[in-house]
């Protein structure tokens, strides 16, 4: 065992299709036995790591090595050291659910019986067992996630691939799926995961890596990217003749010193951004109280990806304005 | 040996890299003819097909078409045979097309089976299958007439020469899909060229009526060959050198177009 060999490494990867840049020079490193979260928009080249990671794709510049195995010399090799789960469910819709599972396992050249009992095995494990010998496209959204997850996992590799495991879910299925992905790193695998959600970046990762344009742009532990974005949002609309300046000079006491209040006239709106904590609520609104402030709506929001693009990058995170290679998992989740 | 081991891995029996091509070949092979009966209108429109054509040719316009001594029946299902495989290339076409298309083909190409397996386990599925059409299509021959005279050699022989046929234009429809990707493109330039081999032949008239330029081309396209041969084995007429040409025929085609699309599939896929 290397102790601190990173299980995957990455070091100026580049990657066009046509004139679209999707990679401008990546750099990235995942210890071995953690989750690395790769966050970012539609576009930003999340998926192209990923190919190239999983030898799906070869870079046009830089070096990668996933589980000590060079992914483009080494490719070959490195195919049974990997379990990949996409962004749309890689599972034959005419085949049972078992039918998959031993496919796949046939695939990673497992003997027959091998393959059937660790079919049986995942099935179990997956809450399977009732649509087991169900063909797949009678499946729910959730249950081909989990069939297409528990298919990476047959061979029990050591390193796991997750493009936007839970993109296109409900809240029901993504929080199952949650559970299921923390469970597996409990083992040791080492896992990278992809998302375009804060949150579940924020709830299976060890480590973010903030990625915009092809490039790492924050890389840091949730707490550490939360911090440069400044902590969470509090929000007030008021009521017609509600006192804006009274509420700005109020929330100027719970305002984050770099963040300041933004006021939106127009709408009675104002933002600020706060260092959160327990009991803030409640204070603010005694304050606003004070002020003799009419209040209509007051809220207090965990920072969303946009928060984190708007403080990184001075812009937002806009889902729709994908470059060319990220194109086929758009129409895949459409 | 690096961290990187898996538990699978011990359970892994060592075979030589032909091995494995041949095995996860059949592995999607297998996947492939369990889908047919679970979408039977691929099967019942691949039969059709075919079937209309029997009787088209043996009903409206075989009446007008003098093919010297032989009933016009025993004549035409030689070229029916053929025509139904031949066409079984649009199938494996599709079929390789929709495949790219689903993310499916990302989880084989990041699995340790061998490159080749999706397009060999699309092929040998389609032999299986054409082999169905074809008996299917000597049942419909039958009942409007055909009298077949072979023995077992010019069955067996008459056979084999169909799977080789179905095989080969099966690896042109799979180099084709993999060159134009959608499944739409695929199905109307997948008939493309099977129409001129197909009608530019002897299966439905003698090529002695046609103009001198297309006649030339008739005589020494490869159905044409293959459809001789498969006449005289199944009639018991002797079959003289379109044996041989239809074989090699098939092997040139085979030789150059399984290279070819397995590279083409490569680099399709590594886009």
């Amino acid at each position: 065992m290397n102790r601190g060999r990173p299980a995957i490494w990455a070091e100026g990867l580049r990657k066009s299709y046509g004139k679209t840049l999707a990679l401008d020079g990546l750099d990235l490193r995942v210890v071995e036995g953690t989750i690395l979260g790769l966050l970012g928009p539609n576009g930003a080249g999340k998926t192209t790591v990923v190919r190239i990671l999983t030898t799906l794709l070869s870079p046009d510049a830089g070096r990668a090595e996933v589980a000590g195995l060079d992914v483009v010399r080494q490719a070959d090799e490195l195919r049974s050291r990997i379990g990949l789960t996409g962004q749309y469910a890689a599972v034959d819709e005419y085949l049972t659910g078992r039918e998959n599972l031993e496919m796949v396992g046939r695939l990673y050249h497992l003997p027959k019986r091998e393959a059937r009992r660790r079919a049986d095995e995942l099935l179990e494990r997956f809450d399977l067992v009732d649509a087991a010998s169900r063909l797949v496209k009678t499946y729910s959204g959730g249950m081909r996630r989990r069939l297409d997850l528990s298919a990476s996992l047959v061979f029990s590799p050591p390193v796991l691939f997750l493009d936007e495991p839970t993109t296109g879910l409900d809240p029901r299925s993504r929080i199952a799926m949650w559970d299921i992905i923390g469970e597996l790193v409990s083992g040791g695998t080492t896992l990278l995961l992809t998302t375009q959600y804060l949150d579940e970046a924020d709830r299976l990762a060890d480590r973010i890596c903030v990625v915009d344009a092809g490039r790492v742009i924050a890389e840091g532990t949730s707490s550490e990217l939360k911090a440069r974005v400044g902590g969470e949002r509090l929000e007030v609309t008021l009521e017609q003749g509600g006192g804006l300046e009274d509420a700005a000079r109020v929330l100027e006491r719970y305002a984050h010193a770099d963040g300041g209040v933004r006021v939106d006239a127009e709408r009675r709106y104002l933002v600020a951004t706060v260092a959160g904590g327990a009991g803030l609520l409640a204070a603010v609104v005694r304050d606003l109280d004070a002020a003799r402030v009419k209040v209509d709506e007051l809220g207090l929001h965990r920072p969303t990806l946009d928060d984190v693009f708007l403080t990184l990058t001075g812009r937002a995170a806009e889902p729709d304005a994908t470059g060319d290679g990220e194109l086929r998992d758009e129409k895949e989740i459409a | 040996m690096s961290s990187a081991t898996n538990a699978g891995a011990a359970k892994v029996r060592h075979h030589s890299k032909f091995y494995w091509a041949l095995a996860d070949g059949f592995v999607l092979a297998k996947r492939n003819l369990v889908q047919i009966p679970r979408i039977p209108e691929l099967v019942v429109f691949a039969t059709i097909q075919p079937v209309m054509f029997v009787l088209l040719f043996r009903y409206v316009f075989g009446g007008a078409i003098d093919v010297g001594g032989e009933s016009y029946v025993n004549y035409l299902m030689a070229g029916i045979f053929v025509q139904t495989v031949a066409f079984g290339a649009v199938g494996t076409g599709v079929g390789l097309a929709e495949d790219l298309q689903k993310g499916l083909v990302d989880r084989f190409r990041s699995l340790p089976m061998a490159r080749s397996a999706v397009l060999t386990g699309r092929t040998i599925a389609d032999l299986v299958r054409n082999l169905f059409v074809v008996f299917v299509m000597l049942i419909v021959g039958i009942l409007v007439g055909f009298r077949p005279e072979a023995g077992l050699a010019g069955w067996a022989g008459a056979l084999g020469l169909l799977l080789l046929l179905s095989f080969s234009f099966s690896w042109i429809g799979a180099t084709i899909a993999l060159l134009m990707r959608s499944t739409e493109a695929v199905q109307s330039a997948g008939f493309i060229w099977l129409f001129p081999l197909t009608f530019a032949s002897s299966a439905f008239v003698q090529t002695d009526n046609m103009p001198g330029w297309l006649q030339t081309f008739a005589d020494h396209q490869p159905m044409t060959q293959v459809i001789d041969a498969v006449r005289a084995l199944l009639l018991g007429q002797p079959v003289g050198s379109h044996g041989w040409r239809a074989l090699a025929w098939c092997l040139g085609i085979l030789v150059v177009f399984i290279p070819l699309s397995v590279t083409l599939y490569r680099r399709v896929a590594a886009r």
